[in-house]
């Protein structure tokens, strides 16, 4: 669960805010807490034919049918190397309803300094950059923040 | 504020009553004498004053106070009702409702205190017209209104009291008394209304309803007479509520199929039990659907004020007519189309109905109609917006659309009428010359376009130039839970280097369905053919389209390209916006009652998907959208560029392209037949010919099929050596369970053509000539070959269609015109003349007419006029006889500009068979899409 991570050097209390951490690839990457609905392992799948390629399918969540959406793909990334790993369900809410995102493995939640912010890297590929809204700079690496919006978006298209 | 229930309640009646007003104040127009209606009326506004009181919402009270005196006046037989007066309580009605909505909006009546409107109603109650003792009433307009209100009791107790002893100043009443005077008209009002009985219920009415603090809305009106009956019998809920009970059975309904498929395979008290749950899901499901439904009346009923004021807006005379109006719709339903019903009536009445005298002028009747009617057809609710107007022009649609630039010159010069009639659903058209305050700005057909497929439905249109056009919606019953049916496509996927079998279920609303067909064996599968490569499957004797739903979807495509004869096929046959064709599949399960769940944002814009459910077991089945799997298989057309499609309407214009097979045979190179009456192609090997009575025959599917030599009858006597060859080309026509076989020297092609014939021939077996493909070629009187072929008419096939009405002077003529109609199996009625052909149209209902028109006295032009001047009779199809020698002129205008809808000449039984054809079998018009070779 969530560890506290304290502030980088003194004692002081320090503004934090609670990500979901997940990786895809070997990307790091976090959600507002506030936005998660859910976390789930892996889910069969209902594939959708003709939905656009970043539709991975559809899951039966509790009787509600929720879109999965292939985060790899989003981001431009290869697809996985060998079909044995099988993605986990990041399910956030928007304002069509839940929606779900694959990513290759969930991590723990996070108390991030608001103070470890820190700029865009340059070397980011313009696909990705669109879909990331911030950095954190932790011990252990960067903490990149999804935008989640323009990720729903660009999975319509 | 203590008050806020039974405000709200107030409002809620109160604006119910409004509704019901408006109409009646319409209906009162036209009948200013109507006792019943008056007296409604007045009520109406007496209860709205009277509550008003209660309340003390001063600004209502006065307002219509005095629009209550006026219709006392009227009550009292002391003043007509002129449609000035008519205009004035109509304002009043408007005002009302503002009030109210201010009310609701922000607590209070508002700053406007109308006075011009009270100083109007009150002139007109004084104004002379009336009888006796109607002196001065100083404005009591602004003043306490409960004094009027005592002044009114006491002058209907003494009825010629002059009123300034009363005026003003006098009877400051306390306001405890104000519960007391709601008691108060009560016994004076029983002397006046015929139906005593009535006012207590509505009094006792507004008593209930103030006690109970309940909640809103939802009892069906229908009527004026909604008032009154539902005092009794029904109960208001909050339509949220219902919502939510809908989304529970909804979930009740996936957890009794998973129950039913759990218990399938037990037996005993589980079993037992699960069949109850069933039973009572089942009507549970159905009684909370049908609580949400309401008549479609309860929006149509607000259209007569609407065409009333639109109509001397623009100074027409309107007329509505409603049928169906008792018609049931889901509430949500109701809702969605309420702008789009609006939005199309505004439309007729602006732009579709002529102005009185130009509608004399082309001899209609001064008043326009517009026509609304709904009615259930399988699943589905239609709505008919109907309109004896001028119709729409396509010419002018298609400039319209150019220098919108919508479309391009060329590709609408290239336009067909239907499809220059769907340019007005593009976004961004109007055809408003000038765009009045009505029909809006930028709102569109496009607008209502959409509205309607958002929730299932569609929209079509058709247009009968110069004598109106209708628009039909049709939308699902239901949304949330229908009856479909399961089938399955199988992916087999290479997965871990395993071959993975899988089957992917889809589900197909048994709205779109029409029959199930399995094919196995070599002999079954020769009912599939391929034209120009594309699928077809003969449906009792029509062809319908194919399309392999595995490559619609864009599954990988098979290992083995084409399927092995001796496999199953399964083919589901499915119906898309009155077009039918097959879908093939892998399996098919059964039919359940699924629920409809939405598909997210990122899917919704998928056109072949309706939404999805959860089947039994848990897993995800996709709903198909049958005209959306059409539009991707290429079988409806996906946009107008593609062009080419063909009419579906009833209504053909003999203009329109037709596809036309094209061959040669013995001394003509070029030879055109009606592909639509085409049965097959084949080729016969030389040996198979036998002779029967010495004339070749071939066993052919277990029946003989004669043979004849193309070539030999058209030209009897020039040797022929078409019979002579090792294999014959053999093209196979069928008249029901009748076929010949013409041997033809060589099929040339499938062209799609418009037809016009040049030059009648007079030769045997031919019509005409005419030039197709840039050539000129020679056109086939199928009638005449066939029954030089086989004989006579023999038994007829029952068709499908409804009565034919011919209409010709001569009776060699009809005589002649119905043995062709008789061995099609149509009933046929006769009529020597126009007024007798249009008492039969007035007690049978026909499905066509066929009226002689070439000769000037023979009544065919006269009858299309009077027709289409008729609401009833304007869509019946009517085909015009020509003389033989006239045969080229195929459109044929009456005086008044009027256009049959199709013209045959009188020894062109196969043209006239060809347009029964396509009036039956609309299918059949599909049959042959050149989409292969567009792609």
């Amino acid at each position: 669960m969530s560890e506290a991570s304290g502030a980088i050097g003194s004692g002081s209390a320090t503004q934090t805010r609670q990500y979901s951490t997940f990786r895809v690839a070997d990307m790091f990457m976090g959600i507002e807490l506030t936005r998660v609905q859910e976390l789930l392992r892996y889910q069969e799948m209902t594939s959708v034919p003709l939905a656009p390629r970043a539709i991975e399918g559809l899951i039966n969540l509790r009787g509600q049918i929720v879109t999965a959406l292939d985060v790899r793909r989003i981001l431009g990334l290869p697809a996985v190397a060998s079909e044995e790993s099988l993605p986990m369900n990041i399910v956030i809410q928007s304002d069509g309803g839940a929606v779900s995102l694959l990513v290759d493995e969930i991590c723990d939640v996070l108390d991030v300094p608001l103070e470890a912010a820190m700029p865009l890297p340059e070397n980011l590929p313009a696909q990705q950059r669109e879909l990331i809204e911030g950095v954190y700079q932790l011990e252990s690496g960067l903490l990149l923040v999804m935008n989640t919006e323009r990720v729903l978006e660009s999975a319509a298209n | 504020m203590e008050f806020a229930e039974e405000v709200r309640e107030f409002l809620i009646e109160s604006n119910e009553n409004l509704g019901v007003l408006d109409q009646e104040i319409v209906e009162l127009e036209k009948n200013p004498t109507d006792e019943k209606l008056i007296a409604s009326v007045f009520r109406t506004i007496h209860t709205i004053k009277g509550t008003s009181g209660f309340f003390g919402f001063e600004i209502l009270g006065s307002t219509t106070h005095v629009a209550e005196n006026l219709l006392g006046q009227v009550r009292e037989k002391q003043r007509s009702l002129t449609p000035e007066l008519v205009s004035l309580v109509l304002e009043t009605v408007d005002v009302v409702k503002a009030v109210l909505a201010n009310i609701e909006e922000r607590g209070e009546e508002g700053a406007d205190v109308y006075h011009d409107l009270r100083k109007r109603l009150d002139d007109a109650y004084n104004s002379p017209s009336g009888s006796s003792a109607a002196p001065e009433h100083s404005s009591a307009a602004p003043a306490n209104f409960r004094t009027g209100h005592a002044v009114d009791a006491m002058e209907r107790a003494g009825a010629e009291t002059p009123l300034e002893n009363h005026s003003t100043s006098a009877f400051p009443l306390p306001a405890e008394e104000v519960t007391v005077m709601e008691a108060a008209p009560e016994p004076v009002e029983d002397e006046h209304l015929e139906e005593p009985s009535v006012e207590p219920a509505i009094h006792g009415k507004s008593e209930t309803a103030l006690a109970k603090p309940g909640v809103a809305n939802v009892v069906p009106s229908a009527g004026s007479g909604a008032n009154n009956s539902a005092a009794g019998s029904t109960i208001r809920v909050d339509v949220h509520l219902l919502d939510k009970l809908m989304n529970l059975v909804g979930e009740l309904v996936l957890a009794r199929n998973q129950i039913l498929q759990g218990s399938a395979d037990k037996t005993g008290a589980s079993s037992g039990a699960s069949q109850r749950l069933n039973l009572i899901t089942s009507e549970l499901q159905e009684g909370v659907m049908r609580t949400r439904m309401q008549p479609i009346g309860v929006v149509w009923n607000k259209l007569p004020r609407v065409i009333r004021d639109l109509a001397s807006e623009v100074g027409k005379r309107i007329e509505i007519v409603m049928e169906g109006a008792e018609t049931e719709l889901d509430k949500t339903i109701i809702e969605a189309i309420k702008d789009p019903l609006t939005h199309i009536v505004r439309n007729s009445c602006d732009h579709g109905i002529e102005k009185p005298e130009v509608r004399v002028a082309k001899g209609k009747k001064a008043a326009g109609t517009v026509l609304l009617r709904a009615y259930h057809e399988g699943g589905h609710v239609n709505i008919e917006v109907s309109d004896d107007g001028a119709g729409i022009d396509p010419e002018r649609v298609k400039r319209k659309a150019v220098e919108k630039g919508l479309v391009r010159a060329e590709q609408a010069a290239l336009m067909s009428e239907w499809e220059a009639l769907r340019l007005i659903f593009l976004p961004g058209f109007s055809t408003a010359e000038k765009v009045t305050s009505i029909s809006g700005r930028g709102v569109g057909m496009d607008v209502v376009k959409t509205n309607i497929e958002k929730i299932g439905g569609a929209v079509d249109l058709f247009n009968r130039p110069g004598a109106g056009s209708t628009v039909k919606i049709k939308i699902p019953l239901t949304l949330a839970i229908i009856p479909g049916l399961i089938i399955s496509l199988d992916n087999n996927r290479i997965s871990r280097g395993m071959a993975v079998k899988r089957e992917d279920r889809f589900v197909i609303p048994q709205a779109n369905l029409l029959e199930l067909v399995r094919l196995e064996g070599a002999e079954d599968w020769k009912q599939i053919e391929h034209i120009h490569g594309t699928p077809v499957y003969r449906r009792r004797g029509k062809l319908l389209p194919l399309a392999y739903l595995s490559q619609v979807l864009g599954f990988p495509p098979r290992g083995k390209e084409r399927d092995v004869e001796s496999d199953v096929l399964n083919i589901v046959i499915v119906q898309a916006e009155e077009t039918a064709f097959g879908l093939v599949v892998d399996g098919v399960s059964d039919t359940q009652e699924i629920v409809v769940k939405a598909l997210g944002k990122q899917l919704k814009s998928l056109s072949c998907y309706v939404g999805a459910t959860i089947m039994g077991d848990g897993k995800i089945a996709l709903i198909l959208d049958v005209p959306g799997l059409a539009r991707l298989a290429n079988i409806l057309p996906q946009q107008l560029e593609r062009g080419r499609s063909e009419a579906k309407s009833a209504e053909t214009n003999a203009n329109e392209k037709q596809t036309l097979l094209l061959f040669r045979a013995g001394r003509f190179p070029r030879l055109v037949v009606a592909l639509s009456m085409v049965a097959r192609l084949e080729e016969f090997s030389r040996s198979r010919v036998e002779y029967a009575a010495g004339l070749p025959v071939i066993n052919y599917r277990e029946a003989i099929l004669p043979l004849a030599s193309l070539g030999a009858m058209l030209d009897p006597g020039v040797p022929d050596a078409a019979m002579d060859n090792g294999l014959l080309q053999v093209i196979v026509f069928s008249e029901g369970n009748r076929h010949v076989g013409l041997v033809v020297d060589q099929i040339l092609d499938i062209v799609e053509e418009k037809v016009t014939v040049k030059r009648a021939k007079s030769s045997f077996g031919l019509l005409g000539s005419a030039v197709v493909g840039g050539k000129i070629t020679d056109f086939l009187d199928l009638g005449a070959l066939i029954e030089a072929v086989i004989g006579g008419p023999a038994e007829a096939q029952p068709s499908s269609s409804g009565a034919v009405l011919l209409v010709d002077p001569s009776k060699i003529s009809r005589g002649v015109l119905r043995s062709y109609l008789d061995m099609h199996g149509s009933q046929v009625l006769e009529a020597p003349d126009a007024d007798a052909a249009l008492e039969i149209l007035s007690r049978v209902p026909v499905a066509l007419v066929i009226a002689a028109a070439g000769r000037a006295k023979s009544g065919g032009a006269a009858l299309l006029d009077a027709m289409r001047g008729r609401d009833r009779l304007a869509a019946i199809p009517v085909l015009a006889i020509l003389e033989s020698g006239s045969a080229g002129d195929w459109c044929v205008e009456t005086p008044a500009g009027l256009r049959f809808d199709g013209a045959v000449a009188r020894t062109d039984r196969g043209g006239l068979l060809a347009f029964l054809h396509r009036l039956e079998n609309i299918e059949a018009a599909r049959e042959v899409s050149l989409a292969g070779s567009d792609k």
